[in-house]
């Protein structure tokens, strides 16, 4: 067994059987699943918008190359600055080298997942760099030293108490119970923050090849201010964000604010084109991009789950996953988490390692219906099933199903197996057999009938 | 070694060497069709200028923001003057447009200009801004500025509240028209900062509980002329 | 219509009522009903554990049981969807694939097949009980029936439906996922047999057997007051 299967064989365990806090998660949900449904049904078709956002994906995906060539030509006439990374540690080289070349201090940050995929703010950290976060959510996991329980609504699992606790401790705040007092708390401390950081890091939810613009969806605006008041503006984002044209963001602005919170648009939806142009009163001096690589491409080369990297990363699999539900975020260890990061991880990490995520699933395929750009997702888990069988099937994986395989192809052995079984029923449940005893911990098996279906069948007047 | 462009350029080339099957989607057939036919499964932006308003008050009152029409520049000014009082600002930046000047000058407390270089710290002491915008989007009732219409970048984030003025021809019915007019007007020379702002700021990070202003204005404004 | 019934291994060997039950309904329908005994399992096992070699000679076996078969039924919207929405995906590349696909379009999950094949919803049964649907994921979500078994369930004289909260998600029984994981699965269990227990029912009735053992498993250990029930039985309940 992998170190990572372990690990979360322990955690989800665990998470599994904490009643309160799965019922806390359902409930923070609720109010999603409203919205949600509100403002699909003000699509005057949802089914069509979502064959128009896959399709939009899919024809930049698939033009890759060319469509960031395109994208980084307009994006440089702009005035921004590419910088290209293969991996984890030279997107971190990159960004350690622009500090240091701006002479920079203070850094603050919006809310950016591919920065937690390569660990970033260890690296600005150990650099000696002042690092802040300042999306709410994304804040109050910093504060914590845990990673984001889910990578749209990041502290979605801590309850208010322990929020006022951490404020006390962290900003020595008087405790309160109210998320808008809380809320104003983190207001009042970040806005100094932004106006004091020379350099605001932000993620990048689309790049629009044909105007060199990078889009940024958020809620509350501290995406915007990370842009607007630090001199330096490194905007991080993998290569598969690419769409060709303005006009598809006609499609993805909405969709991905209705399928992943509820919203008819998120709250602000910023297109950025090179840093501050003449004439301007504000804005930065430079617009530096960095391009990230780190195994996408190696997803990019199976066409069968390409589409995987259509993902808009608005969470709408997480939301409706019964998974992700009972054992909340944290238990996945991924940067990516739910469904989308059940397929995906094993591609960017290994999939010997992280093909235990896609096993974890009951396949009932709800997250494939909540995606707004078509993802085949439960499927690709049966993909990556198939393929880390083939790649190194475990030996009882193999006897197991070679004997079941052997079996299945002889009809007489099969029934007789069934007659077998029928009759040893009340034994079996009684020997630690490994699925067998699973099972029984929890729930019964039903009475075995005195005889199969095909005995009776034969034994009527029908054989 | 080849450079990491080079490399994660030819890397890409190479993946896409083997085809994905191209999906078989009704949408494609609206592909590259004019902007009032494209998409007409998104939420209805409305057919007429009036329809759209109705559409766009509609959608301004859901996300709690506040749509003020008024007859003429006069009355906007007079608006947004009892607004300041009722609030107690004491200071105002403001975008120097022709529709917002004289909504400034009407003001009833200290205001300024912020167009040509100024403290981020006085900006962040503000109690409010106004700005003009782009356009206004009835489908969403999203407000689209710009560093050219909005007086650069953070002035229609950073004070507590936003004043929008604007005149009853910005709206336009939905997301792709104001796109297209964005492309028509500035083709390659964009603004280098555009904002669809969709209601004042929020967030859900705390118990998914709805919380205005959480770093952007808590109270947005829309005061339409016409 | 001569129809050849599919009857799954968890059918064959632990719900053989429900077998019996299929085949009742559809003779009082006027069919004549077949059982082609060289049947075994569809494969579906070794499919979601990624042995699709394994798989993929299940699957070719069952082509050559059912050639000739005029159509297909089994009262099991996962086995089904094996047959029809898997086994062409498995096939792809072999010469078997025109075979799977013709396979495909003659196999039909029971309600599936009464309602939208034959175009009946009043089978003639009668059963007075309060009872609520389990949607399995397969039958909703692979093949998209909703509607049908419960076009099924209201003509039934006597019934009385009651939906559920919680109503699309699934139980957590994923075939062999409910004994790698049973905590994840046992914890799905709880959230779903919860909902099904809240509602009151006499009976949780659903199109899927091994649903119904995962919810009927659990309902049992805790003790609550509601039994599962296939569709097929309270169909085959005489007026």
């Amino acid at each position: 067994m992998s170190d990572a299967k372990q690990i979360f064989i322990k955690d989800a365990t665990l998470n599994a059987a904490d009643g309160d806090q799965r019922a806390f998660i359902r409930k923070a949900l609720g109010g999603y699943y409203v919205n949600r449904d509100l403002q699909k049904a003000r699509y005057r078709d949802w089914e069509r918008a979502r064959d128009a956002a896959s399709l939009a994906k899919w024809t930049a995906v698939n033009d890759l190359a060319n469509q960031l060539e395109k994208f980084t030509a307009n994006f440089e006439r702009n005035g921004g600055i590419v910088h290209w990374a293969r991996d984890s540690a030279e997107a971190r080289a990159i960004i350690l080298k622009i500090a240091a070349d701006v002479n920079a201090k203070a850094i603050v940050k919006s809310k950016c997942m591919t920065s937690e995929e390569i660990h970033l703010n260890d690296a600005l950290e150990k650099a000696g760099y002042g690092v802040v976060e300042s999306d709410l959510g994304e804040f109050i996991q910093q504060l914590r030293g845990e990673p984001p329980y889910h990578f749209v609504f990041p502290c979605m699992h801590v309850k208010r108490e322990a929020i006022s606790e951490l404020f006390t401790k962290h900003l020595g705040t008087a405790p309160t119970d109210s998320p808008e007092e809380l809320t104003m708390i983190a207001r009042r401390h970040l806005r100094q923050l932004y106006v004091d950081a020379d350099i605001g890091i932000t993620g990048a939810n689309f790049l629009v090849a044909e105007t060199g613009q990078i889009s940024i969806t958020e809620n509350e605006g501290n995406a915007r201010l990370t842009a607007a008041l630090p001199r330096i503006h490194i905007a991080l984002s993998g290569i598969e964000k690419v769409v060709n044209r303005l006009d598809d963001l006609a499609v993805l602005l909405p969709m991905l604010a209705t399928a992943g919170a509820g919203q008819p648009m998120t709250c602000y939806n910023t297109l950025y084109a090179g840093p501050r142009k003449p004439g301007e009163c504000d804005g930065p001096e430079q617009f530096h991009l960095v391009l990230l690589d780190n195994a996408r491409t190696r997803l990019l080369a199976d066409p069968e789950q390409r589409d995987a990297l259509h993902c808009i990363r608005c969470g709408a699999c997480l939301n409706v996953c019964p998974i992700f539900k009972n054992i909340g975020g944290l238990a996945y260890g991924t940067t990516y988490q739910g469904p989308i990061g059940s397929v995906i991880t094993p591609h960017l990490r290994g999939l010997k390692q992280w093909n235990h995520l896609s096993s974890a699933s009951s396949l009932c395929g709800a997250c494939t219906d909540a995606c707004p750009v078509r993802i085949d997702l439960h499927h690709h888990l049966l993909h990556n099933r198939r393929n880390a069988m083939k790649q190194s099937p475990s030996l009882f994986d193999r006897v197991f199903h070679a004997g079941f395989g052997f079996v299945m192809k002889r009809p007489a052995l099969f029934a007789l197996g069934g007659k077998v079984f029928l009759a040893t029923l009340p034994l079996l449940k009684k020997l630690p057999l490994p699925y067998m005893s699973a099972w029984l911990k929890t729930r019964d098996l039903p009475v075995a009938p005195p005889k199969s279906f095909r005995d009776q069948w034969k034994d009527s007047a029908h054989g | 070694m080849a450079d990491a462009r080079s490399d994660i350029l030819a890397r890409i080339r190479e993946a896409l060497t083997v085809k994905a099957p191209k999906p078989h989607f009704k949408a494609e057939a609206t592909a590259g069709q004019p902007v009032k036919v494209a998409k007409p499964w998104l939420p209805d932006g409305g057919e007429t200028l009036d329809a759209s308003l109705l559409i766009l008050a509609e959608q301004l009152a859901k996300l709690k923001a506040v749509l003020i029409r008024v007859p003429d520049e006069a009355a906007a000014g007079q608006a947004v003057a009892d607004l300041a009082r009722a609030k107690a600002w004491k200071q105002v930046a403001y975008h120097g447009a022709p529709l917002v000047r004289p909504v400034a000058a009407a003001l009833p407390c200290a205001s300024w200009e912020a167009d040509a270089s100024f403290e981020k710290q006085k900006l962040e002491g503000c109690d409010a801004s106004i700005t003009s915008c782009e356009s206004i989007v009835a489908q969403l009732g999203s407000i689209l500025v710009s560093s050219a219409s909005s007086g650069g970048r953070a002035l229609s984030i950073l004070p507590h509240v936003h004043v929008v003025v604007a005149r009853v021809d910005q709206v336009v019915p939905d997301l792709a028209t104001a796109l297209a007019q964005l492309q028509a007007e500035h083709g390659a020379q964009m603004p280098s900062m555009l904002s669809f702002i969709t209601g004042p700021s929020r967030t859900g990070d705390i118990e998914r509980i709805l919380v205005l202003g959480a770093h952007g204005p808590k109270e947005l404004y829309l005061v339409l002329v016409g | 219509m001569r129809v050849s019934l599919f009857v799954p291994c968890f059918v064959d060997q632990l719900a053989p009522q429900v077998g019996l039950a299929t085949a009742k309904v559809l003779k009082r329908l006027g069919h004549d009903v077949e059982f082609r005994a060289e049947q075994t399992c569809c494969g579906q096992p070794s499919f979601n554990s990624g042995q699709w070699d394994v798989a993929r000679e299940g699957a070719i076996r069952a082509l050559q049981v059912f050639r000739g078969a005029e159509v297909v039924v089994g009262p099991s919207g996962s086995c089904v969807a094996m047959i029809k929405k898997f086994y062409p995906e498995l096939l792809k590349d072999t010469p078997h694939l025109a075979a799977a696909e013709d396979l495909a379009a003659r196999t039909f999950e029971f309600s599936e097949f009464l309602v939208n094949q034959l175009g009946v919803t009043d089978v003639g049964a009668k059963f007075a009980k309060k009872v609520t649907y389990h949607d399995g994921c397969h039958a909703l979500r692979e093949l998209r029936l909703k509607e049908e078994p419960r076009q099924l369930l209201r003509a039934v004289k006597g019934l009385e439906l009651i939906e559920s909260e919680e109503g699309e998600s699934c139980c957590g029984f994923g075939g062999l996922f409910s004994a790698k994981f049973p905590m994840i699965s046992t914890a799905m269990v709880q959230v779903k047999g919860g909902a099904l227990a809240r509602t009151g029912a006499d009976f949780v009735v659903s199109s899927d057997p091994s649903c119904l053992l995962q919810i009927g498993g659990w309902l049992s250990r805790e003790g609550k007051p509601i039994l599962p029930l296939h569709i097929a039985e309270v169909l085959a309940h005489d007026a």
